[in-house]
């Protein structure tokens, strides 16, 4: 009963002074969408940013790199042990790229339920020969199905279809930059020349386009069988294997255990991209800063205008105490005030950032180093519009807190006496 | 305690402090019964209206004792004295203090919803109950911004009503109105009186209806000087 009518007497008060109460709800509607648009706005670009990497980089990639060995000989004699041995011009000992045992270490890792998914890969360079020029270039020997699932690599093929390195025997897709070097269509068949001066043909069944030119001009796929014929290498040479993990976070530890059990080298995505994590986080506290700032400022029009309406009040405020309103029921109403405008001016910029992203998701946005994008990207995450209306109650309600605690304080025999 | 008094002030004393210490009220002690109609009068400055707003609880800074009820006043809360107020006294001022917002119905009805012991239909029938009373039942629907002065005035009576309160305080209710409307609200006072046995309290300074109502209180210095 309590509850209802001070709501009563706060509802009347707002809509008698409906202009005021209008400018103050469009002060929290502009900032709560502003903030609503620009989480969106930055994070959909943070995401598609990062995206262009963090989803086409394995998350644990191991590798046996080529390295001079750190224990030498003379380290091993016993007659220099008490000694500092000086080495110079150490080479790297002949061993070899290929991870051993790779079989082995490929069903263990299906097993290991941190790890969702795991795709093999092997990497050669050849030259591509056009003409009586060679191009420098990489031949990446994928499985197209794992390194679809795992990384996205159909949606950069942007000519001919990702599987068909699978299908169809000595294929390959040509990096866009790479096909635009060597002339080459689809359909068309390409030399290339092996470190080991050995040539082969592969027809091309498709282009790629990663976003990174450089990476286009030297980059190519085939099917890890073709990759090892080219390489005259049996079908369990495997140089790299690319892990994804169900929880990104884990990757430092898990690869440090990994380069242990496996004997082999082991990178995380953390250590190999640190860059980009650091950028995102900077963009987001950009973007939370600016919103919250607006919502100070729109809450500060709150203050003013509750301010001004407890001024023009007084004498009702005065007589609601004479007639039996407790401070505490004056000071309730005041805050239904406050707390009204930041609902409803809250829901309002809700429902228009909703808007504003949807229009800005329409918006073209096409660059030769995105294929996959067509327009500006925007993320919907719920959590956004959960913090904006938490942030919307909140300052209002703190706007609200002194002009209504100044509002209970009235005395009504000095407003009563004073006439 | 005797049922029958509403109202008892013992050796009540009250000074104001800024900037230097005046006393306005010397040792007032009085008592109200229950259906009287008592007028207080005085000059300016006698501190007539200062006794009125410590009798109405409304101001707490004094000392000595007040029983409402033959409930003492002196420490309790806030929002226990809001209680009284709401409960057992009604009030009108010299100037009207009617919401704008509300119309003439509502306003009647608020301390009644406030009260909170009767249905919303129950306060309506309540409110236009007092305002058949005081015959303006016709300006229900209005906005409080669209009466005359004494329209006004009778609305805040009807208010002060609404929760049948054992005691109506009055400050100078007739002092904003010319003598029709003066001769009015006066009639309803003594209508209540005599009628409805209401206990009435009024301050005012106007003799012609001080002399008129059953008992009159007069003031001098902060001295009850006849009573």
């Amino acid at each position: 009963m309590n509850a209802r009518l001070i709501i009563r007497i706060a509802k009347a008060l707002l809509l008698a002074r409906w202009k005021q109460t209008l400018v103050a709800a469009i002060g929290v509607t502009f900032s709560i969408t502003m903030f609503i648009t620009l989480l969106s706005f930055m994070t959909g670009l943070n995401d598609l940013l990062d995206g262009l990497i963090l989803n086409r980089t394995a998350h644990i990639r191991l590798f046996n790199e080529i390295k001079p060995s750190l224990d030498q000989p003379i380290n091993q004699s016993k007659d220099y042990k008490g000694s500092y041995n000086f080495i110079r011009s150490i080479k790297s000992g002949s061993s070899r790229q290929e991870i051993y045992n790779s079989q082995a270490i490929i069903q263990a890792l299906r097993k290991d339920n941190r790890v969702a998914g795991v795709a093999p890969k092997i990497t050669a360079q050849v030259f591509f020969n056009d003409g009586s020029i060679d191009i420098t270039g990489v031949i990446n020997g994928i499985d197209a199905r794992e390194e679809s699932s795992l990384f996205h690599f159909s949606d950069y093929v942007t000519q001919g279809n990702p599987l068909d390195i699978q299908n169809v025997s000595n294929s390959i897709i040509l990096g866009k930059g790479l096909a635009a070097k060597l002339l080459a269509n689809i359909g068309d068949v390409v030399l290339v020349t092996t470190a080991k001066q050995q040539q082969f043909s592969l027809k091309v069944v498709g282009f790629f386009q990663s976003g990174l030119q450089e990476l286009d001009k030297v980059q190519s796929y085939a099917s890890i069988g073709t990759t090892q014929k080219i390489l005259g290498k049996p079908s369990d040479y495997v140089t790299d294997i690319q892990l994804k993990m169900v929880d990104i976070n884990q990757a430092p530890p898990v690869a440090k255990e990994f380069a242990k059990l496996f004997n082999a080298d082991a990178e995380d995505i953390q250590t190999a991209n640190s860059q980009f994590e650091t950028g995102s986080s900077v963009r987001s506290l950009i973007s939370y800063s600016v919103g919250i700032v607006l919502l100070i400022v729109a809450g500060f029009g709150i203050y003013n205008i509750l301010n001004m309406m407890i001024y023009e009040k007084m004498d009702s405020i005065a007589i609601l105490k004479a007639t039996g309103f407790s401070g505490l029921d004056v000071n309730r109403i005041f805050l239904v005030i406050a707390l009204s405008i930041g609902f409803f001016g809250g829901l309002l910029g809700l429902f228009f950032g909703f808007l504003l992203s949807l229009f800005i998701d329409q918006i073209p946005f096409n660059t030769p180093s995105l294929p996959t994008i067509r327009t500006y990207p925007i993320n919907y995450n719920p959590a956004f519009y959960l913090i904006a209306s938490i942030f919307s109650l909140v300052t209002t309600y703190l706007a609200g807190w002194a002009p209504s605690r100044k509002a209970s304080k009235v005395d009504p025999v000095i407003i009563i006496r004073g006439k | 305690m005797d049922e029958s008094i509403v109202l008892q002030a013992e050796h009540i004393n009250k000074s104001f402090h800024d900037p230097v210490t005046i006393p306005v009220l010397k040792d007032v002690s009085l008592i109200i019964k229950k259906g009287e109609f008592v007028s207080v009068t005085g000059k300016s400055g006698c501190g007539k209206s200062t006794l009125l707003y410590i009798l109405s609880t409304m101001d707490t800074d004094y000392e000595g004792d007040l029983y409402i009820g033959g409930q003492a006043m002196r420490g309790r809360t806030e929002k226990q004295l809001a209680r009284v107020r709401n409960e057992s006294i009604g009030f009108v001022f010299q100037f009207h203090y009617l919401l704008n917002e509300f119309t003439v119905l509502e306003n009647v009805m608020l301390p009644g919803l406030k009260l909170g012991i009767h249905s919303e239909v129950e306060v309506k029938d309540l409110a236009m109950d007092r305002l058949n009373t005081l015959g303006i039942q016709s300006l229900a629907a209005k906005k409080a911004n669209q009466l005359s002065g004494g329209e006004k005035q009778r609305v805040a009576i009807a208010r002060a009503l609404i929760n049948s309160p054992s005691i109506v305080m009055c400050d100078e209710p007739t002092g904003n109105l010319d003598k029709k409307n003066s001769l009015i609200v006066f009639d309803i006072f003594k209508k209540l009186a005599e009628e409805n046995k209401q206990t009435l309290l009024v301050v005012t300074h106007d003799q012609e209806f001080a002399q008129n109502t059953h008992r009159t209180i007069e003031m001098e210095d902060g001295r009850i000087i006849k009573q």
